[in-house]
Protein backbone atom coordinates (compact mmCIF):
# COMPACT_ATOMS: atom_id res chain seq x y z
CA UNK A 1 0.00 0.00 0.00
CA UNK A 2 1.14 3.56 -0.81
CA UNK A 3 2.17 5.74 1.80
CA UNK A 4 -0.57 8.29 3.02
CA UNK A 5 0.49 11.59 2.79
CA UNK A 6 -0.69 14.02 5.56
CA UNK A 7 -0.41 16.89 3.09
CA UNK A 8 -4.76 17.22 2.55
CA UNK A 9 -5.28 17.12 6.04
CA UNK A 10 -2.67 20.05 6.40
CA UNK A 11 -4.07 21.91 3.48
CA UNK A 12 -7.87 21.96 5.14
CA UNK A 13 -6.43 23.16 7.99
CA UNK A 14 -4.65 26.02 6.09
CA UNK A 15 -7.61 26.54 3.99
CA UNK A 16 -9.84 27.10 6.99
CA UNK A 17 -7.30 29.51 8.30
CA UNK A 18 -6.92 31.47 5.24
CA UNK A 19 -11.28 31.46 5.02
CA UNK A 20 -11.30 33.01 8.46
CA UNK A 21 -8.67 35.25 8.43
CA UNK A 22 -9.69 36.57 5.45
CA UNK A 23 -12.90 37.48 6.44
CA UNK A 24 -12.52 38.68 9.97
CA UNK A 25 -8.78 40.34 10.34
CA UNK A 26 -8.98 43.04 8.19
CA UNK A 27 -11.64 44.59 10.32
CA UNK A 28 -10.65 43.11 13.48
CA UNK A 29 -7.11 45.08 12.73
CA UNK A 30 -8.79 47.95 11.88
CA UNK A 31 -10.12 48.49 14.77
CA UNK A 32 -7.64 47.08 17.43
CA UNK A 33 -4.39 48.28 15.82
CA UNK A 34 -5.81 51.58 13.97
CA UNK A 35 -8.87 53.00 14.75
CA UNK A 36 -8.77 52.95 18.73
CA UNK A 37 -4.70 53.47 19.47
CA UNK A 38 -5.44 56.85 17.03
CA UNK A 39 -8.52 57.67 18.14
CA UNK A 40 -10.58 57.76 15.64
CA UNK A 41 -13.37 55.43 17.30
CA UNK A 42 -13.88 55.28 21.07
CA UNK A 43 -12.70 51.97 22.18
CA UNK A 44 -14.81 49.32 24.37
CA UNK A 45 -14.12 49.54 28.60
CA UNK A 46 -12.30 47.02 29.83
CA UNK A 47 -15.49 45.62 31.61
CA UNK A 48 -17.08 45.15 28.41
CA UNK A 49 -14.06 43.83 26.60
CA UNK A 50 -14.21 40.87 29.38
CA UNK A 51 -17.82 40.77 29.01
CA UNK A 52 -17.43 40.33 25.10
CA UNK A 53 -15.00 37.38 25.41
CA UNK A 54 -15.88 35.77 28.11
CA UNK A 55 -19.16 34.32 26.09
CA UNK A 56 -18.52 30.41 25.33
CA UNK A 57 -19.06 31.19 21.57
CA UNK A 58 -16.88 33.87 21.56
CA UNK A 59 -14.34 31.92 23.07
CA UNK A 60 -14.74 29.43 20.63
CA UNK A 61 -14.65 31.25 18.08
CA UNK A 62 -10.95 32.98 19.29
CA UNK A 63 -9.71 29.67 19.67
CA UNK A 64 -10.28 28.56 16.18
CA UNK A 65 -9.27 31.69 14.97
CA UNK A 66 -5.80 31.41 16.72
CA UNK A 67 -5.58 27.58 16.07
CA UNK A 68 -6.52 27.64 12.44
CA UNK A 69 -4.67 31.16 11.50
CA UNK A 70 -1.84 29.50 13.18
CA UNK A 71 -1.92 26.28 10.86
CA UNK A 72 -2.44 28.76 7.63
CA UNK A 73 1.04 30.68 8.92
CA UNK A 74 2.73 27.05 9.27
CA UNK A 75 1.31 25.62 5.71
CA UNK A 76 1.98 29.07 3.88
CA UNK A 77 5.28 29.65 5.20
CA UNK A 78 7.14 26.86 5.02
CA UNK A 79 6.28 26.18 1.26
CA UNK A 80 7.50 30.32 1.03
CA UNK A 81 11.07 29.24 2.27
CA UNK A 82 10.90 26.04 0.27
CA UNK A 83 10.55 27.76 -3.06
CA UNK A 84 11.49 31.10 -2.41
CA UNK A 85 14.49 30.80 -0.98
CA UNK A 86 15.26 26.98 -1.77
CA UNK A 87 15.75 25.81 1.27
CA UNK A 88 14.76 22.44 1.19
CA UNK A 89 17.83 20.99 2.49
CA UNK A 90 16.02 22.58 6.13
CA UNK A 91 12.88 20.39 5.63
CA UNK A 92 12.61 18.62 8.67
CA UNK A 93 13.81 22.30 10.85
CA UNK A 94 11.67 24.25 9.03
CA UNK A 95 8.93 21.76 9.43
CA UNK A 96 8.91 21.25 12.99
CA UNK A 97 9.04 25.09 13.64
CA UNK A 98 6.54 26.23 11.57
CA UNK A 99 4.19 23.12 13.17
CA UNK A 100 5.97 23.56 16.62
CA UNK A 101 5.11 26.94 16.62
CA UNK A 102 1.27 26.80 14.99
CA UNK A 103 1.45 24.08 18.44
CA UNK A 104 2.68 26.57 20.85
CA UNK A 105 0.12 29.17 20.10
CA UNK A 106 -2.49 27.18 20.07
CA UNK A 107 -2.24 25.95 23.34
CA UNK A 108 -1.58 29.52 24.79
CA UNK A 109 -4.63 30.30 23.27
CA UNK A 110 -6.32 27.26 24.74
CA UNK A 111 -4.98 28.36 28.02
CA UNK A 112 -5.96 32.06 27.77
CA UNK A 113 -9.33 32.03 26.43
CA UNK A 114 -10.01 28.69 29.54
CA UNK A 115 -8.74 30.34 32.47
CA UNK A 116 -10.20 34.26 31.48
CA UNK A 117 -12.95 35.25 34.23
CA UNK B 1 16.78 -8.77 -15.93
CA UNK B 2 18.95 -10.12 -18.10
CA UNK B 3 22.76 -10.51 -18.74
CA UNK B 4 22.76 -7.71 -21.29
CA UNK B 5 21.45 -4.71 -18.76
CA UNK B 6 24.90 -4.22 -17.08
CA UNK B 7 25.77 -1.18 -15.37
CA UNK B 8 28.17 1.96 -17.23
CA UNK B 9 30.00 4.14 -16.11
CA UNK B 10 27.81 6.70 -18.72
CA UNK B 11 25.36 8.91 -17.70
CA UNK B 12 23.81 11.46 -19.52
CA UNK B 13 24.39 14.99 -18.11
CA UNK B 14 21.21 16.48 -16.39
CA UNK B 15 20.39 19.85 -17.55
CA UNK B 16 19.40 21.85 -14.74
CA UNK B 17 20.58 25.57 -14.97
CA UNK B 18 20.65 26.86 -11.24
CA UNK B 19 18.01 29.59 -10.19
CA UNK B 20 18.85 32.29 -8.45
CA UNK B 21 17.46 32.51 -4.58
CA UNK B 22 15.95 36.24 -5.53
CA UNK B 23 14.19 34.60 -8.90
CA UNK B 24 10.82 36.28 -7.37
CA UNK B 25 12.52 39.85 -7.42
CA UNK B 26 12.27 40.13 -11.11
CA UNK B 27 8.99 39.98 -12.24
CA UNK B 28 5.92 41.69 -10.97
CA UNK B 29 3.79 38.61 -11.14
CA UNK B 30 6.22 36.70 -9.55
CA UNK B 31 6.94 39.47 -6.71
CA UNK B 32 3.06 39.18 -6.02
CA UNK B 33 2.90 35.77 -5.89
CA UNK B 34 5.70 36.21 -2.62
CA UNK B 35 4.09 39.14 -1.41
CA UNK B 36 1.22 36.89 -1.39
CA UNK B 37 2.95 34.06 0.67
CA UNK B 38 4.24 36.34 2.90
CA UNK B 39 1.00 37.92 3.82
CA UNK B 40 0.34 34.55 6.15
CA UNK B 41 3.14 36.04 8.62
CA UNK B 42 0.79 38.86 9.14
CA UNK B 43 -1.76 36.34 9.79
CA UNK B 44 0.59 34.98 12.55
CA UNK B 45 1.52 38.29 13.75
CA UNK B 46 -2.45 38.67 14.47
CA UNK B 47 -2.91 36.08 16.44
CA UNK B 48 0.46 37.03 18.48
CA UNK B 49 -1.46 40.19 19.00
CA UNK B 50 -4.69 38.63 20.08
CA UNK B 51 -2.67 36.45 22.86
CA UNK B 52 -1.34 39.45 24.16
CA UNK B 53 -4.41 41.28 24.52
CA UNK B 54 -6.01 38.39 26.12
CA UNK B 55 -2.97 37.96 28.64
CA UNK B 56 -3.83 41.64 29.27
CA UNK B 57 -7.44 41.31 29.76
CA UNK B 58 -6.96 38.30 32.09
CA UNK B 59 -4.24 39.79 33.99
CA UNK B 60 -7.13 42.96 35.02
CA UNK B 61 -7.89 46.76 34.25
CA UNK B 62 -4.35 47.95 34.58
CA UNK B 63 -2.85 45.64 32.52
CA UNK B 64 -5.34 45.74 29.49
CA UNK B 65 -4.60 49.57 29.90
CA UNK B 66 -0.91 49.45 29.49
CA UNK B 67 -1.61 47.05 26.84
CA UNK B 68 -3.84 49.69 25.01
CA UNK B 69 -1.20 52.50 25.64
CA UNK B 70 1.61 50.15 24.05
CA UNK B 71 -0.70 50.01 21.09
CA UNK B 72 -0.37 53.64 20.77
CA UNK B 73 4.00 53.74 20.18
CA UNK B 74 4.52 55.42 16.76
CA UNK B 75 6.42 51.72 15.87
CA UNK B 76 4.06 49.93 16.35
CA UNK B 77 0.75 51.71 14.92
CA UNK B 78 3.64 51.77 11.48
CA UNK B 79 4.27 48.10 12.08
CA UNK B 80 0.16 47.29 12.65
CA UNK B 81 -0.27 49.68 9.64
CA UNK B 82 1.72 47.34 7.38
CA UNK B 83 0.16 44.55 8.64
CA UNK B 84 -3.13 45.57 7.81
CA UNK B 85 -1.99 45.83 3.95
CA UNK B 86 -0.95 42.74 4.18
CA UNK B 87 -4.01 41.43 5.72
CA UNK B 88 -5.75 43.30 2.98
CA UNK B 89 -3.79 41.70 0.44
CA UNK B 90 -4.55 38.19 1.62
CA UNK B 91 -8.34 38.86 2.05
CA UNK B 92 -8.65 39.96 -1.35
CA UNK B 93 -6.44 37.59 -3.60
CA UNK B 94 -7.91 34.64 -1.22
CA UNK B 95 -11.58 35.51 -2.52
CA UNK B 96 -10.13 36.23 -6.07
CA UNK B 97 -9.28 32.07 -6.05
CA UNK B 98 -12.38 31.12 -4.46
CA UNK B 99 -13.82 30.40 -7.65
CA UNK B 100 -11.04 28.30 -8.80
CA UNK B 101 -11.50 26.04 -5.15
CA UNK B 102 -15.10 26.09 -4.88
CA UNK B 103 -17.14 25.41 -8.59
CA UNK B 104 -20.50 25.23 -8.21
CA UNK B 105 -23.08 23.82 -10.81
CA UNK B 106 -26.82 24.61 -10.84
CA UNK B 107 -28.49 22.52 -13.14
CA UNK B 108 -25.74 21.48 -15.20
CA UNK B 109 -24.14 24.68 -15.94
CA UNK B 110 -21.35 26.27 -13.82
CA UNK B 111 -21.93 29.39 -11.60
CA UNK B 112 -19.59 32.01 -12.83
CA UNK B 113 -16.52 32.92 -11.38
CA UNK B 114 -17.78 36.50 -10.58
CA UNK B 115 -20.86 35.36 -8.78
CA UNK B 116 -18.82 33.26 -6.21
CA UNK B 117 -16.10 35.62 -5.82
CA UNK B 118 -18.82 38.24 -5.33
CA UNK B 119 -20.81 36.33 -2.94
CA UNK B 120 -17.34 35.89 -0.39
CA UNK B 121 -16.37 39.90 -0.91
CA UNK B 122 -20.79 39.97 0.36
CA UNK B 123 -20.02 38.03 2.92
CA UNK B 124 -17.08 39.88 4.16
CA UNK B 125 -18.81 42.97 4.18
CA UNK B 126 -21.91 41.48 6.25
CA UNK B 127 -19.27 40.04 8.87
CA UNK B 128 -17.18 43.12 9.26
CA UNK B 129 -19.92 44.92 9.87
CA UNK B 130 -21.55 42.52 12.28
CA UNK B 131 -17.99 41.89 14.01
CA UNK B 132 -17.71 46.34 14.39
CA UNK B 133 -21.34 46.56 16.12
CA UNK B 134 -20.33 43.87 18.35
CA UNK B 135 -17.25 45.24 19.42
CA UNK B 136 -18.55 49.07 19.41
CA UNK B 137 -21.99 49.00 20.93
CA UNK B 138 -20.52 48.34 24.67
Amino acid sequence: MAKRSNEPFLWLLFSAGGALAALLLPVLLFLYGLAFPLGWLEPPSYQSMLTLISHPLMRLLLFALCFLGLCHWAHRFRYTLYDGLQIKHLNEVIFVLCYGGAMVGTVLAGYLLWTIP
Amino acid sequence: MNDISAHTAYHPRWYRPRVSTYWWLWRWVYLKFILREISSIAVAYFVVLLLLQLRALSHGPEAYAAFQAWLKVPQIIALNSVCLLFVLLHTITWFNLAPRAIVVRVRGKRVPDRLIAGSNYVAWLVVSVAVAWLILRG
